[in-house]
């Protein structure tokens, strides 16, 4: 299975995400260029956190229109695994592969700390291999991580049950209805403010976010036979 | 030439987390009068046309695609020949 990590000038998380598929799961990684133009030997994407273009004007407004970003379009329709992780889900809202915006964190804080986190939605690719109400240790780092939705968006996200991250103790950043994750209709995009890939070795605090990669290698193999480990 | 101001605010029914804070510092300080305070964008944008209606249409484009984030953002804008 063959992850690409896109890179913009800014991101400051692609080689914890780089590593984290590697130490997790072994798989072949890339590091891919904003400017890249073809992602079709890729399986899985990560849009890894950061601060793409100093984000300027908004988060993740400029890093949408990356030439790498019609390719990331194209690869979610085509049913690939995407996943934005904090200025990723940034860059997913802005470019509306998922639904609703970011606002500046309700106490005008960065909040760089643990958070618990409650799996609402196994279905997903990222989450197949957790337990739906799990309780789960991952890190965040944000300023800019308060989800926002109209209220219609969010009775669909509920009814269709794409609500994949809560936060289970206080809201670090007033997003509605407690939104840490959400995926789109088919559940093949996820897009979360907090890092699994800070939280794969007890070494780091908390291996609870090894099985989001786990996950998405066992939907992958599910879907096309065995894949070779490197 | 024409020379575009964009104003960019928060939706009214969006929380605007610094807003708030600021219309907090406000009344501490004895301003009670203020009821609200929205923070937003202030740009400029020079255009090198001639043609009011075609930059018109372009500077909304450029606010519905890249200035503005229309889920939470409202945006206005004037035109001034320069």
């Amino acid at each position: 299975m063959n992850f690409a990590v896109l890179v913009f000038p800014g991101s400051n998380c692609d080689i914890d995400c780089y590593k984290a598929v590697e130490q997790t799961i072994g798989q072949p990684v890339d590091y891919v260029f904003h400017t890249a133009t073809d992602l079709s030997r890729y399986d899985a994407i990560i849009i890894p956190g950061g601060f793409s273009y100093g984000d300027y004007l908004r988060s993740g407004a400029i890093a949408r229109f990356a030439p790498v970003m019609s390719e990331v379009q194209k690869a979610a329709e085509a049913g690939k695994y995407v996943i934005g992780i904090c200025n990723g889900f940034q860059i997913l809202l802005e470019s509306g592969l998922l639904p609703g915006a970011m606002r500046r964190n309700e106490s005008l804080k960065f909040r760089c700390q643990r958070a618990m986190l409650r799996v609402e939605n196994n279905t997903t690719a990222f989450t197949r291999d957790y337990a739906v109400g799990e309780l789960i240790d991952i890190p965040i780092a944000h300023g800019e991580g308060n989800y926002y939705c109209d209220e219609e968006t969010l009775a669909k996200l509920k009814a269709e049950n794409r609500i994949v991250f809560r936060y289970a103790g206080e809201n670090p950043n007033g997003s509605v209805d407690d939104i840490a994750g959400i995926c789109n209709e088919q559940g093949n995009v996820v897009g979360m403010m907090p890092h699994p890939e800070r939280a794969i070795h007890k070494l780091l605090g908390s291996e609870d976010g090894k099985r989001m990669f786990t996950s998405v290698l066992n939907a992958w193999r599910e879907k096309h036979g065995a894949a070779s480990v490197r | 030439m024409f020379k575009a101001t964009v104003y960019v605010t928060i939706k009214e029914n969006v929380l605007d987390p610094q807003g708030k804070a600021v219309q907090g510092a406000l009344h501490s300080m004895g301003f009670d009068e203020v009821e609200s305070v929205r923070i937003g964008k202030y740009m400029e944008l020079n255009l090198n046309t001639g043609d009011r209606a075609a930059a018109e249409e372009r500077v909304r484009a450029m606010c519905e695609k890249l200035l503005a984030n229309t889920v939470i953002e409202d945006y206005r804008f004037e035109l001034q020949e320069a």
